[in-house]
């Protein structure tokens, strides 16, 4: 149990060690080598990275070098990444054998090892990590520590004003000062819903009761985000801290984070983080010294979506089948147990912190007008830098694809943008330049959702792609109601008979009249958006349906039962090379006859394309 | 009276209702017939299947009738162009998905679903697709589970699980492939299913039904060799008109013995006397239990899906239960034994057919114990609902037939033989002869009115022959529970208990005609067929069982007295713990 001024001893003396991490000018001795230990870092090894690098450091007798695991830097696309600190070096697709160059190179002859330095798309070499395109329109708020601190230390989350906006709220704010700072901040909820924060926790600290809750909805779903595990792997306190000035603010003084069991490295962090959270009296009994008690308790989520659905996460907490309720009455009124409870989503927490120490004013003058503040993206599919990118709400698409994410890859056209996952919707080119936040998102058929953000090219089939998110609602349908559990199906099989050239004009319209009815009877979030990538793809890409359906034909090629491959006849130079690759001899024509393809046999399996030196196959 | 009202429009009429109320109920006051299909009025309030739901100006999506509180003001629409495609939309779904083979159901004409296809005038089904496909569980010799029929409304589990608290059925699988199963997926048959068939009375589909024997009694009435006696339980008459578009609760006793008997059975029998010699049998052993420190409470025994819920949950205090085979089941072992002897009738001939309220019986009918050297006591049970099956098999015109009796001898029955159809009736019953008996006059106060009515668990104090006696009555497995519970804890402070599985007793048993969830919502269907057979009993000459001739000649002929060596013999039975699910 420490008390206010013991944190805050700790933290002056660890931010003064930790300063070269967030400012490259300082000077100093030391060198703090910073190893990316995100979920997808050290799926590629960063972990023997990490004690590659130590064993070399200790073979060498170097002592002030540091070797520091984090969390997640973003560009996912470049890892396992390696920053070394305070110059701020950016090293992308490190091996644990590139460890001895950079220990000899850098730290020891204070070079870079060119080699593992990235270009931007200019070409230039990048030598600092701010210098990266990538970061360059990014605001970083909800994910202002991750890459920065060690996410296992208390005492490098407190050196970064960590704590100090529990402190601030539990010794100089009242539960509706709190709630008054975070409805100013316009903050809406990162889930998907986009339902205004201060509004939620308003309600629920009306609500009368012996006991309320605080929930922590970590059971993202969207296939495609990983936002809020990479905050939790990177940044577990700031959740903590933010769940505990929601406990204050609403009168509750238990949490849950209800959190995917396929989040290995995220629950593990927050064990941790709970662990030390406790030791240090900042979850427990009389936190600061003050009346305030509260504590958290994880429970792990089985992986179903729907469980992402406030009352169905519920449900699931009380170790009931994962289903939702019925609505209202609301959690705020009867949620966890039938009591009063807030349920917010990790990224919404992320900011809490950074709003009540810097003010409701300050994150409200970030944004649109009804979407403040910045949103995290998943930024993934056919673009060159893929991983996680916070901007102000407000960022055009075209921003986030081609100046963040450096455009498509291979020269390729863009398409559509999938924002919100399955329960999203696709946005075509002409709308590449919409500010994003969540009315705009909404108003051309898509939805924020939690943040996915997939970026299709010209080789994708808009009809197969709403087949694939289809495929993923009726397997994630929890089957309580009707049309979600049935009328999702038949959807899929509406589209099934579209992508094999089976069915008719008149099934585009029978698909469409079920979707609209879909979203409109079904109980829950996730039958009444299932709909909405066939419903957006329908309004952007018709066209493509009514191929499929009228003449039997994928333009992408992409459904293999229609796809038609064929030899541009002006085009073949009759090298015959197509020839010798089908598996299948469905190529006919010899010598110096053009080639063709031979309709009956062809499996369409794509070696021609592959194999033409002319790209006259397609 | 100063409930609150609460004034909201539904489809342009103005309409006034109590505070609480649903859209649903506030619309059917004025004539508005929401269609529902997952509703079942407090047991299934869950909005699952979409069929109730409607528009309410200013919110945005559908409103879920069954469970949208009224709301002063409130402008709700139940039939836009919007919400009837949804609706229509939501049925063709549930039909696209639900084996069609509606002529050859046991539920055709009876059937929610169908009802509603009916009324939507739905020609084709527009999303046709795969269909589920459900192997059918006839393993138990009580319920078949077809669920190529079943529409995941879950009124069987909320019933199972929230009436009965026993749980034995819930959803598994997910989305499309979601269904209704048992723990690890097993027959119902081995599981803690009791078979109180509850959950058959709340389908409304064919998805559950009872296992059949219409075809195997047929044969054996067919066949000349066979002797086929049939026996009909107190509940039957107050229901079987039911089946025939007749008031719920009405009496056809009368006509319900001339179709018997135009069916072809030999001999047809009351259960109702079988219910006297219950009496005989269990007042005398609860007077035993009083006297020489017996096993107390001692509870009833006469409901084989309590008894089977006692052996599946409570096997270390089968104790408390009473020794006597259940009213059907010493009649039918006195058929084969003392009236086959009296009418020399070689008993290996004769078959016993007993038409009962109840599932669970079919399952009790088939327990090793109920047999005597050799001879079933009982062949075969049918329900209500198969017996009016065969009665319109047979060409018979139930409305219109004349009255019969029961056959001698063994027909004449006491008004508290009828009683026995409804929660309290056998206690009642059993009171009103062990009081004479102790005593040791006739007692004129016969009615006990504390164990009539709904109320789950109803308890009364009764002095006797200077003794106070501590009765309890309850119907439906939670409140069994209840009284179980405070058993094992050895806080039961009774002497005596009647225990029913099904909530209200056999009236409601899970045998009955099937009531659809709008009857259900505004009839008191437990009332009509309980008050039924309470005006048997005031009506009855006899009204005390130990008062029936019968009993005096079958114990003077045949069994000497109750408790007998031969009673023992015929007319008791043992239980035996079991395991809660037999899963290998």
């Amino acid at each position: 149990m420490k008390t206010i001024e013991q944190i805050e001893k700790i933290r002056n003396e660890k931010r003064k060690e930790l300063e070269l991490r967030i400012n490259p000018e300082v000077v100093t001795q030391e060198k703090h080598i910073l190893v990316c230990r995100g979920t997808g870092c050290t799926s590629s090894k960063s972990p023997q990275i990490i004690e590659k690098f130590r064993e070399i450091l200790a073979q060498k007798n170097i002592e002030n070098v540091r070797v520091i695991q984090t969390g997640c830097f973003g560009l996912c696309a470049k890892g396992p990444i390696v920053v070394i600190r305070p110059e701020e070096t950016f090293y992308a697709h490190v091996k644990p054998e590139d460890c001895e160059e950079i220990i000899e190179t850098h730290i020891i002859n204070g070079q870079k090892v060119e080699r593992l330095l990235c270009k931007n798309m200019d070409g230039s070499i990048v030598h600092k990590l701010n210098e990266l395109d990538f970061y360059k329109k990014q605001k970083r708020i909800a994910l202002k520590n991750c890459g920065t601190i060690n996410p296992e230390e208390i005492d490098e989350y407190i050196a970064f004003d960590g704590y100090k906006a529990l402190e601030k709220v539990l010794t100089g704010m009242s539960q509706d000062d709190v709630i008054d700072v975070i409805s100013k901040s316009g903050l809406r909820g990162r889930g998907g819903a986009g339902f205004p924060t201060g509004k939620k926790w308003s309600f629920t600290k009306m609500a009368e009761s012996d006991q309320k809750y605080v929930v922590c909805n970590a059971d993202e779903g969207d296939p495609g985000a990983f936002m809020d595990r990479s905050i939790l792997e990177g940044d577990p306190h700031c959740v903590l801290e933010a769940m505990a000035i929601a406990g204050y603010a609403i009168g509750a003084n238990q949490g849950y984070i209800y959190v995917r069991a396929e989040y290995p490295i995220a629950v593990h962090r927050l064990k941790v983080a709970i662990q030390q959270a406790r030791e240090y009296g900042l979850l427990g009994k009389n936190i600061f010294g003050t009346d305030f008690c509260f504590d958290i308790d994880i429970r792990l989520g089985a992986g179903a979506f729907v469980c992402g659905e406030e009352t169905a996460l519920l449900e699931s907490i009380e170790g009931k089948r994962g289903q939702p309720r019925l609505k209202p009455p609301y959690p705020a009124s009867q949620g966890l147990f039938g009591k009063p409870t807030v349920i917010n989503n990790v990224e919404t927490l992320a900011n809490i912190t950074k709003i009540i120490l810097n003010g409701a004013e300050w994150y409200a003058s970030i944004g649109t007008e009804h979407s403040k503040g910045t949103k995290v993206f998943a930024l993934g599919g056919n673009v060159n830098n893929v991983g996680l990118v916070e901007v102000p709400m407000g960022t055009t698409l075209r921003e986030i694809v081609y100046d963040i994410g450096g455009g498509i890859p291979k020269g390729r056209e863009f398409k559509a943008a999938q924002t919100g996952g399955p329960s999203g919707g696709c946005i075509p080119a002409e709308h590449l330049d919409t500010p994003i936040d969540y009315e705009s998102l909404a108003s051309i058929g898509s939805m924020m959702g939690s943040g996915g953000l997939i970026v299709m090219d010209d080789t994708k089939c808009m009809v197969n792609l709403a087949k694939f998110y289809l495929e993923f609602t009726v397997a994630e349908s929890c089957g309580k109601c009707t049309p979600c559990r049935i009328g999702t199906k038949r959807m899929l099989e509406i589209l099934e008979k579209l992508c094999s050239g089976e069915a008719t004009e008149e099934d585009i319209e029978r698909l469409e009249k079920l979707a609209i009815n879909i979203k409109k009877a079904s109980v829950c979030g996730l039958g009444q958006s299932a709909p909405n990538p066939v419903l957006s793809t329908l309004r952007y890409f018709r066209g493509e349906f009514t191929e499929h359906a009228v003449q039997k034909k994928c333009r992408t090629n992409e459904c293999k039962k229609i796809a038609k491959i064929q030899i541009n006849q002006d085009q073949c130079k009759a090298c015959g090379l197509c020839q010798k690759q089908c598996p299948v001899g469905a190529i006919d024509g010899e010598g110096r006859e053009k080639r063709t393809i031979n309709q009956e046999k062809c499996i369409k399996c794509g070696t021609c394309i592959a194999s033409c030196p002319f790209k006259a196959i397609k | 009276m100063n409930e609150e009202m609460i004034t909201l429009t539904i489809d342009g009429v103005e309409v006034k209702t109590k505070k609480g109320n649903t859209i649903l109920q506030a619309a059917r006051e004025i004539g508005i017939d929401i269609p529902t299909l997952c509703f079942l009025k407090e047991i299934n309030e869950v909005g699952d299947c979409r069929m109730c739901i409607v528009e309410v100006e200013g919110r945005r999506g559908f409103a879920t009738s069954c469970i949208q509180k009224v709301e002063e003001g409130m402008i709700v629409h139940t039939n836009t162009p919007e919400v009837t495609e949804a609706r229509r939309i939501v049925l063709d779904l549930i039909l696209s998905n639900h084996a069609k083979d509606c002529l050859t159901c046991t539920r055709l004409g009876n059937c929610e679903l169908q009802k509603l296809a009916e009324r939507f005038n739905v020609q084709n089904i527009e999303y046709a697709g795969e269909m589920s496909k459900h192997e059918i569980d006839d393993k138990s010799p009580a319920i078949v589970r077809d669920f190529n029929k079943c529409i995941l409304c879950r009124r069987c589990v909320a019933t199972c699980k929230n009436v009965q608290e026993i749980g034995a059925i819930d959803c598994i699988g997910r989305g499309f492939e979601s269904c209704i199963s048992t723990m690890y997926d097993c027959s119902l048959n081995d599981v803690d299913c009791t078979f109180c068939g509850q959950c058959i009375e709340a389908c409304p589909t064919g998805a559950l039904h009872e296992k059949e024997v219409i075809n195997e009694v047929w044969k054996k009435l067919k066949d000349p060799e066979t002797y086929v006696v049939v026996q009909t339980a107190p509940a039957v008459r107050v229901a079987l008109g039911e089946e025939f578009d007749m008031p719920i609760g009405t009496n056809v006793k009368g006509k319900m013995v001339t179709a018997l008997k135009r069916i072809g059975f030999d001999k047809v029998f009351d259960t109702n006397t079988g219910a006297d010699l219950t009496i005989m049998e269990e007042a005398n052993e609860f007077m035993e239990r009083m006297q020489g420190g017996g096993v107390l409470p001692m509870i009833t025994s006469c409901s084989p899906g309590w008894v089977r819920f006692a052996e599946k949950n409570y096997g270390e205090l089968l104790g408390h239960l009473s020794s006597c085979k259940s009213p059907y089941q010493m009649f039918g072992a006195l058929i084969k034994s003392y009236f086959a002897e009296k009418y020399g009738i070689a008993r290996d001939k004769i078959c016993t057919v007993s038409v009962m309220p109840c599932i669970a019986k079919k399952y009790e009918c088939s327990r090793p114990e109920m047999e005597v050297d050799g001879a079933r006591d009982v062949d075969y049970v049918l329900t209500t609902r198969e017996l009016a099956r065969m009665i319109k098999q047979a060409n018979i015109d139930f409305a219109v037939l004349q009255d019969s009796n029961f056959d001698d001898p063994m027909g004449e029955a006491s008004g508290a033989g009828a009683i026995f159809g409804t929660t309290g009736g056998v206690m009642e019953a059993a009171i009103r002869t062990a009081v004479d008996t102790l005593e040791g006059k006739n007692i004129d106060q016969i009615e006990y009115k504390e164990v009539r009515g709904e109320k789950g668990i109803k308890e009364a104090c009764l002095k006797v022959a200077g003794n106070e006696v501590r009765i309890a009555v309850s119907s439906g497995l939670a409140n069994a529970r209840k009284l179980m519970e405070q058993i094992k804890e050895g806080k039961s402070p009774y002497h005596f208990i009647e225990i029913m599985a099904c909530p209200g007793g056999c009236v409601m048993g899970g045998g009955q005609p099937i009531k659809s969830a709008k009857v259900r919502s505004s009839v008191d269907v437990r009332k009509l067929r309980a008050d039924s057979l309470y005006e048997i009993d005031e009506k009855s000459a006899i009204r005390k069982s130990h008062e029936n001739p019968v009993m005096k000649q079958i114990y003077d002929e045949y069994l000497e007295k109750p408790g007998s060596h031969l009673a023992h013999k015929y007319l008791h039975t043992t239980y035996h713990p079991m395991k809660k699910y037999d899963i290998d």
